[in-house]
């Protein structure tokens, strides 16, 4: 409902847009904290989608949702409706490894493997295929061309993924996420950690790879999330407070709340 | 009168520092005056056995020449299996510990029970496989002396197993998963090879401390003056060789002792120089 309102916004038919991520009353729970109360959102196909607000607020928890990472520690659950492509993800007899390989993600921090650059790649793609090694080179290629990595790296794909600089093992690691060729890219502050170039880099990149990918990313930067995201969503204190197209939801929000944020009055 | 007394108080802490400082340096100074004397002492009476005989005859009855071989050669057969059948139950244990019973009562059991057996005085290790192994087979053996010696690896290398994978960082378990590996893939595939390093130094330094026991080997494997590579029956050791000849009255058997204890530090010291250069290029990373 509030995606076709924000269509009409802007003009544009409710259909063009259409949903990848469904996500219907959802309720996550920290033990007994209750963190995400209520929350309904849709992430549209090939479109960038920015999670924003203050720190404790739920973004991170979302995203963590979105690809069932919280599955890993005990005593956090997740209620209500996540449907990815119409199949609810949070039903307990899913296949968490084939959710994953459809839901990528990359972390605030960057987490090469040690393990060679090549190897970094090529060890994603042998989980769900067999390629003949000339095969297998092609796809780490365009999977570093498409981080925009390549020139970077193509004269070292034998050194260490560790031996990259910040931004250039981020950027590995998004060629990672791609080369298994996810439908959607859950980026969690992708670009905290790295320097403005590092960052201008990434943000480019998100900007290249929407489109093919459905990507949600959670960022504390609401340049970054102006910058390159086509719709944003305000969380405050585990509730969705506001969710639009980007535009209007830094120049015209609804909600005092969303306003005060964006304006930098708190947060 | 109050900078005086604020002096006064100065100078009484200066003088408990410099009293406290002098307790510390003199407590490192003899101990390690005491290790630096026996290391002294060992060269000196070592070296001198040291010849080709040493490493290509066996033991010798008293009166005769002869050198250490199958001591040698037992004692290497007898820690690489009690390694190689201690490490791979140390670290799936250590594994089980940090990766997947973390809190759970078991957990809590095993690493206690872990510690324990970590501190357990070694002779007891060796009564325990005498009653298990020896007493049953009739008689002592190889086996028995290499069980004896992997029952001590296991608790050691549970331990750096453990202490290593907990280094591992979450986000890298989380970036494996977030790539759709299966939780044992993780651990096997990122985790290890994270710690690589300090997984191979643990295992380094469970040998450094097996291959100086006596006491475990005198209740299982016992000793043999000839060469044998049985199993099952007794063998030579380095230690066990030590023991029996720096107590006999010959003085060719207490040269051989002498050599032989020189040839134990000095493999010992190269293992842990050893996982000593593995910890600080892993450091480096």
């Amino acid at each position: 409902m509030r995606d076709e309102v924000a269509a009409q916004k802007a003009g544009k038919p409710p259909s063009a847009n259409k949903d990848k991520v469904l996500i219907r009353d959802l309720n996550f729970y920290y033990g007994q904290t209750h963190a995400l109360k209520g929350v309904n959102l849709n992430l549209f196909a090939g479109q960038v989608t920015a999670f924003i607000g203050p720190s404790g607020c739920g973004k991170s928890t979302l995203l963590r949702v979105l690809n069932r990472m919280y599955d890993l520690y005990p005593g956090q659950r997740a209620e209500g409706e996540v449907m990815l492509d119409g199949e609810n993800i949070l039903s307990p007899d899913l296949d968490l490894n084939l959710l994953r390989s459809r839901v990528g993600m990359v972390f605030q921090k960057p987490t090469p493997f040690p393990m060679t650059i090549y190897d970094n790649i090529a060890f994603g793609i042998r989980l769900y295929e067999k390629l003949p090694k000339s095969e297998m080179d092609a796809r780490v290629e365009s999977a570093l061309k498409r981080a925009a990595l390549w020139s970077e790296v193509k004269d070292k794909l034998n050194a260490s993924g560790l031996s990259l600089s910040g931004g250039q093992q981020q950027r590995l690691c998004i060629a990672r996420t791609v080369a298994i060729s996810p439908e959607v890219i859950l980026l969690d502050e992708p670009a905290s950690a790295l320097d403005p170039i590092s960052t201008a880099k990434i943000e480019e990149l998100i900007d290249e790879l929407s489109g093919d990918y459905t990507i949600a990313i959670v960022t504390h930067n609401m340049q970054q999330a102006a910058r390159c995201s086509q719709y944003t969503a305000f969380m405050y204190l585990g509730e969705m407070v506001e969710f639009d197209e980007t535009n209007t939801v830094f120049t015209s929000p609804r909600d005092k709340r969303t306003q005060d944020y964006v304006t930098g009055r708190f947060g | 009168m109050s900078s005086n007394s604020a002096s006064a108080r100065y100078s009484a802490r200066h003088r408990r520092s410099a009293i406290w400082m002098s307790l510390s340096v003199a407590a490192a100074a003899i101990g390690l005056i005491g290790l630096f004397m026996i290391l002294v002492v060992l060269l000196w009476k070592g070296v001198g056995g040291l010849s080709v005989a040493v490493f290509t005859e066996n033991t010798p009855p008293p009166g005769s020449a002869g050198g250490l071989l199958n001591a040698i050669i037992g004692s290497l057969i007898m820690t690489v299996i009690g390694v190689a059948v201690g490490t791979p139950l140390g670290m799936l244990a250590g594994t089980y510990l940090a990766e997947y019973g973390k809190y759970s009562r078991l957990a809590f059991v095993v690493r206690f029970i872990n510690d324990i057996l970590l501190s357990a005085p070694s002779i007891v290790i060796g009564l325990f496989i005498y009653e298990v192994v020896v007493a049953p087979m009739g008689h002592f053996s190889a086996i028995a002396g290499a069980l004896a010696l992997a029952v001590l690896v296991v608790p050691v290398v549970v331990r750096t197993t453990e202490d290593m994978l907990n280094l591992v960082p979450n986000t890298l378990r989380e970036a494996g998963a977030a790539l759709g590996m299966p939780r044992s893939m993780v651990i096997q595939r990122i985790g290890y090879r994270a710690v690589r390093a300090g997984l191979i130094t643990g295992v380094l330094l469970a040998i450094a401390r097996v291959s100086g026991e006596t006491a475990p080997l005198l209740f299982t494997a016992l000793n043999n003056q000839f060469f044998s590579t049985n199993l099952l029956a007794p063998m030579s050791s380095l230690p066990a060789v030590i023991f029996q000849f720096a107590l006999s009255p010959y003085e060719d058997w207490q040269q051989l002792a002498w050599t032989g204890a020189l040839i134990v530090t000095l493999a010992v010291l190269a293992l842990s120089i050893a996982a000593r250069a593995l910890t600080a290029t892993a450091q480096q990373k």
